[in-house]
């Protein structure tokens, strides 16, 4: 790996005072996120049990090394061949995987055009407009979906609008619809796709447009072939910063969706608050976790490899 | 000069309307007079009388808030410890790993983060409520915390620090005197970031939470599964108000943008 940014600090001895710097955050983080999922793990492949806590075998550190080999002996991989054998389950993943994909194809195709008419507006204009898209984020994601319940209901605000506008005579349904999670997914998600493309596209050299016109080339042609390329870093950050969270999104689903094909975060939610089954909920979660290995690497590489600073 | 297009006028008039207008209507439906959400009964405020006398709301309100922070001032120190060890250190051992539970965190889908957390909370047989809270919020929000101030260090002049530090500055008093003060701003958009996350957050309070700790969103979320109430209109504009005035202080303190911008630029690959 190169070298990494060391900030001029490349000589500071590593007095206790330094090496507590890292270890606190470190110790920290593996407490509370690493060491949770190899729990997830463990309780991923543990029984079900009508006892507190819900799950058997419970590692018991007091019975030592005997204890250790009956406690890995009773563990079993069932809850994954439970989970592959019932469709509802496979169903649930294929949900997800569908409704990522397809928002995230939407929040580009929406969020290029925004994205790119604010790197193109006036100089003076740009930190307004930046700002103005940022806004809703920090306002909360619940009040968000909250306010597209209230205009998709039955008689709500869009109906109302429609059946005056005589664009339709019966009011359509829309909560409890997949258009209505592409909706309240793409209208959270939409800062998230913008930011990124934005931050590339501000930085680009426009004097290279410019040469490919001065060369006779046609302005969708050099759109594709300069500004597109271009601004793929940012297209692929923000594509994944879209797509990881919503494949486990339960929210927007839960609120807007059907309960026909639940997506695999509603899944989760229900085998674990409902069902109260502990070990399936965590062997769904594990399942999810591979499904989102590949593009959590990806994610790393970039974050690692452009660390956002370098503006 | 540049041209301004008319498509790219319209893309962000578009983009903008459909970003603000729900919430626009949200607000104004919270004056509605009317008991039925969807009948325009004129302005009135009784829904916002009505809030100030439910007890459960406002109990559930002062627990969010401290909760929130609480979680968001320990994130604070905790991410920019380990900002500080991301660029300053340049490699330690461990650091791929370290790296990789800041960055994971960020994108990780909350039911998973929530589920996990909760075992681990039960592993240990404590018992669950504002505090287990506060941690699992600590953590996450600390992870958005350190790629906040990270971005601040990386555009970082040393030479200030190193002039301190030939001066005879020992080292940590020139992270007081010199560096603290230079990176502040960023660790106040980080406090606000992760402040607003904790007061935000359903998925990850919904597993980690126990008897006696039920917070806005939770309690905001199961009004919303009976239906939409006036009530809840009336709260949700509140809140929005309450973000809306810190960030409006916010801008007034320092140039917001800046603020806005590590907010949500956190994310941004530059």
């Amino acid at each position: 790996m190169a070298r990494t940014a060391n900030g001029g600090g490349g000589a500071v001895d590593r007095t206790w005072g330094a090496r507590l710097v890292v270890l606190i955050p470190y110790l920290w983080l593996i407490v509370f996120f690493l060491v949770p999922f190899l729990i997830v793990l463990k309780i991923s492949l543990s029984h079900t049990a009508i006892a507190q806590p819900p799950y058997t075998p419970v590692f018991d550190p007091v019975a030592g090394w005997e204890g250790l080999k009956a406690f890995v002996a009773a563990l079993s991989l069932e809850n994954y061949a439970f989970i592959a054998s019932d469709g509802l389950y496979l169903a649930s993943y294929l949900k997800s995987l569908e409704v990522a994909v397809g928002s995230t194809v939407l929040l580009l195709l929406i969020g290029f055009p925004l994205a790119y008419g604010i790197a193109r507006a006036p100089r003076h204009w740009q930190p307004a407009l930046f700002v103005l898209v940022v806004l809703p984020f920090w306002t909360s994601f619940l009040i968000r979906i909250y306010a597209w319940v209230n205009i998709l209901q039955r008689d709500g605000l869009l109906n109302q609008v429609l059946l005056a506008l005589r664009i339709v005579d019966e009011p359509p349904a829309w909560l409890s619809t997949d258009t209505a999670v592409y909706i309240g997914i793409v209208y959270s998600y939409l800062p998230f796709m913008v930011l990124p493309i934005y931050a590339t596209l501000e930085k680009m050299d426009e004097t290279l447009i410019e040469a490919a016109a001065d060369l006779g080339c046609p302005r969708w042609k050099a759109f594709w072939l300069v500004t597109l390329p271009l601004s793929l870093p940012g297209v692929i950050a923000g594509a994944l910063l879209c797509f990881i969270p919503i494949v486990g999104e339960f929210v927007i689903p839960d609120l807007l969706g059907s309960s026909q094909t639940m997506m695999i975060g509603q899944t989760l939610w229900t085998e674990f608050f409902a069902n109260r089954d502990w070990p399936v909920a965590s062997a769904v979660a594990v399942v999810l976790l591979c499904l989102l290995v590949v593009p959590l690497a990806v994610y790393q590489q970039l974050q690692t490899r452009y660390p956002s600073g370098g503006r | 000069m540049r041209k301004t297009s008319w498509f790219n006028i319209g893309a962000v008039a578009l983009g903008l309307a459909f970003l603000y207008l729900p919430i626009v209507i949200l607000m104004i439906y919270s004056f509605n007079g009317s008991r039925l959400v969807t009948v325009w009964g004129g302005w009135s405020t009784r829904w916002y009388v009505e809030l100030l006398n439910d007890r459960a709301m406002l109990e559930s309100a002062w627990v969010t808030l401290r909760i929130a922070l609480l979680s968001a001032t320990a994130a604070t120190v905790l991410g920019t410890l380990a900002a500080i060890a991301l660029v300053r250190f340049g490699r330690f051992r461990g650091r791929m790993l370290f790296s990789g539970m800041i960055y994971a965190p960020l994108v990780m889908p909350e039911v998973i983060t929530g589920l996990s957390l909760l075992l681990l909370f039960v592993a240990v047989d404590v018992d669950r409520g504002f505090w287990t809270i506060t941690a699992a919020h600590t953590t996450l929000t600390a992870c958005f915390v350190t790629v906040v101030v990270q971005s601040r260090l990386l555009t970082f002049d040393t030479s200030l620090e190193e002039a301190a530090m030939d001066l005879g500055c020992p080292p940590l008093r020139t992270f007081l005197s010199v560096t603290l003060p230079l990176i502040a701003p960023a660790l106040a958009s980080g406090w606000m970031l992760a402040f607003t996350l904790s007061l935000d957050d359903l998925v990850i309070a919904s597993f980690t939470t126990g008897p006696g700790a039920t917070t806005l969103p939770i309690r905001i979320y199961s009004e919303i599964r009976l239906g939409v109430k006036p009530e809840i209109n009336a709260i949700c504009s509140i809140m929005i108000a309450i973000v809306a005035i810190g960030i409006a202080a916010a801008s007034l303190l320092s140039k917001f943008h800046n603020v806005a911008r590590d907010g949500v630029g956190a994310f941004a690959v530059k």
